[in-house]
């Protein structure tokens, strides 16, 4: 289980996360909703460890991670995945040698069992065949998709998802959501996604969260959010501009 | 008040990077203790840094060498000390011109380029992306650049002696009216051997600046691509005025060493 407690965080005269609070359950997935640079990013690095909060704990299986050093961090990420907004993909290296970074630098597998994974999980986003290609090749899509190829392929516990369906078409959003959701049935990952993308959202979400103002304003399952009389969550789930949430 | 800010900055500057210095000696050590060495990573970036620059560094040797020998040989000549043209012109391309000029060239080029790189790395979230992935950013990037840098420098130095005694031997024969054998007899005769390693120990150390600048120039990129080009000009422009104020404490450094060990 992640717990999230009391963390905050602050850039200069701005404070992003003020006390945010999050229980996330083995094998569920957790959607954080919210509108852009509300610090939904930001919260997602705090829990693989790439942002230290000023104040606060991320608890990982009841041990805090702001407390790791850098070999046990390492450890930890291991065990975790994340997909980037802009995908993140190494610049100077195929798809084939993005997807198979984690692998070769930490197992002893052979070269034809990496390849083979590679293309397993190419073939899984989508892309199969497309290992020779460079990122510069690739449309903002199947950047995504092979972004997505990189963050499972070491079969992680734990997949951070940052904007996965940002710039995908429909079809390739729903292809995704079912990626994640097989993912989920068949390897148990606990998932918590970023995202504005609502049908999404209801699709892979087992409970949703509005991050807003640098805390969780609501959590629950789907039917809570929906019905949720909170004039924040309604304007947000109704996409309307005027209400009690102002843009940043 | 403003010299106190820019005394603060330096201070925090300097520290910056001797601790990115020390980590990429550490990041080493661990990598041959480990046997995880990146080797194929170090050879493509010696590739990049060392043998791409070489078409500049060799215009520049021979350029130099070359308008050494019009300068010096001339003058020379009227006093009837042209024996003394190769050995004045080997001097002082192997003690300061040749790891300068290799320096400030290699800086512009390939100095700017690590900057640019890791500066886009940055921000693009490729730097993060290799942290999730479980892999220390400078194991990965900052060592062989670092490396690259200092061993290529090195190497590079030496080309630049040796085409700017080509350089310069062309222009004494056919314009200064030498014959090469006393072009090449007045080099062996007045360069020493502490004249050569000392311009190459200066090389060692200008690598080792070029690289640790580039680094933390694109580390510490930030914003889009405004950010990428502010870090680009920042490590050139950095990186020659260390070289140009280390230059002069190597110099001081080299010749109290040559005197108090090699002095003959």
């Amino acid at each position: 289980m992640i717990i999230i407690s009391n963390v905050n965080k602050r850039f200069g005269p701005k404070e992003v996360l003020k006390g945010i609070n999050l229980k996330i359950y083995d094998g569920e997935s957790l959607v954080i909703l919210g509108p852009s640079g509300c610090g939904k990013s930001v919260l997602l690095k705090h829990i693989i460890g790439l942002l230290k909060p000023d104040e606060g704990q991320v608890l990982i299986d009841g041990e805090d991670i702001t407390t790791f050093d850098q070999k046990r961090l390492d450890a930890l990420r291991m065990r975790m995945g994340m997909l980037f907004q802009s995908a993140a993909l190494f610049d100077s290296l195929t798809v084939e040698e993005n997807i198979a970074f984690g692998l070769r630098k930490h197992t002893s597998l052979s070269d034809i069992a990496i390849h083979h994974i590679v293309s397993e999980k190419l073939e899984m986003v989508g892309l199969p065949g497309a290992n020779h290609l460079m990122p510069s090749e690739l449309s903002g899509g199947m950047r995504k998709r092979v972004g997505l190829a990189r963050a499972i392929a070491m079969e992680p516990e734990i997949i951070l998802y940052d904007e996965p369906t940002t710039g995908l078409d429909p079809i390739m959003t729903c292809a995704i959501d079912e990626l994640h959701l097989s993912l989920k049935e068949r390897l148990g990952v606990t998932s918590i996604v970023v995202t504005h993308d609502l049908q999404s959202a209801y699709r892979i979400g087992d409970r949703m969260a509005l991050h807003y103002g640098g805390r969780i304003v609501a959590i629950g399952t789907k039917e809570e959010i929906v019905h949720s009389p909170d004039p924040l969550v309604q304007q947000f789930i109704r996409g309307e501009a005027k209400g009690p949430m102002t843009l940043l | 008040m403003i010299l106190v800010q820019l005394a603060r900055e330096f201070v925090e500057l300097f520290g910056s990077l001797a601790i990115l210095f020390l980590q990429s000696v550490y990041w080493t050590l661990h990598g041959i203790r480990t046997g995880r060495f990146g080797v194929k990573n170090l050879m493509d970036q010696m590739s990049r840094i060392g043998v791409d620059s070489f078409p500049m560094v060799a215009i520049t040797g021979f350029s130099t060498g070359a308008v050494l020998v019009v300068q010096i040989g001339y003058q020379f000549t009227q006093l009837g000390a042209q024996r003394y043209v190769g050995g004045v012109v080997s001097m002082a391309m192997a003690r300061e011109l040749a790891p300068i000029l290799t320096g400030i060239v290699v800086a512009g080029r390939v100095g700017s380029s690590i900057a640019a790189e890791l500066g886009t790395m940055k921000i693009t979230e490729q730097i993060d992306a290799l942290e999730t992935m479980a892999t220390n950013p400078v194991d990965y990037l900052v060592v062989p650049r670092f490396w690259g840098c200092t061993l290529m420098l090195f190497f590079l130095t030496i080309f630049t002696n040796v085409i700017g005694m080509i350089g310069g031997s062309i222009v004494a024969v056919n314009q200064i009216g030498l014959t090469l054998t006393t072009f090449v007899d007045s080099i062996l005769q007045n360069l020493k051997i502490q004249d050569l390693m000392g311009g190459l120990f200066k090389g060692l150390i200008f690598g080792a600046l070029i690289g640790i600048i580039g680094c933390y120039k694109g580390f510490t990129t930030e914003g889009g691509a405004e950010g990428v080009g502010k870090s680009t000009t920042g490590a050139v422009v950095l990186a020659i005025m260390f070289i140009l104020a280390v230059n002069y404490f190597l110099t001081v450094g080299i010749n109290n060493f040559n005197s108090a060990f090699l002095a003959s």
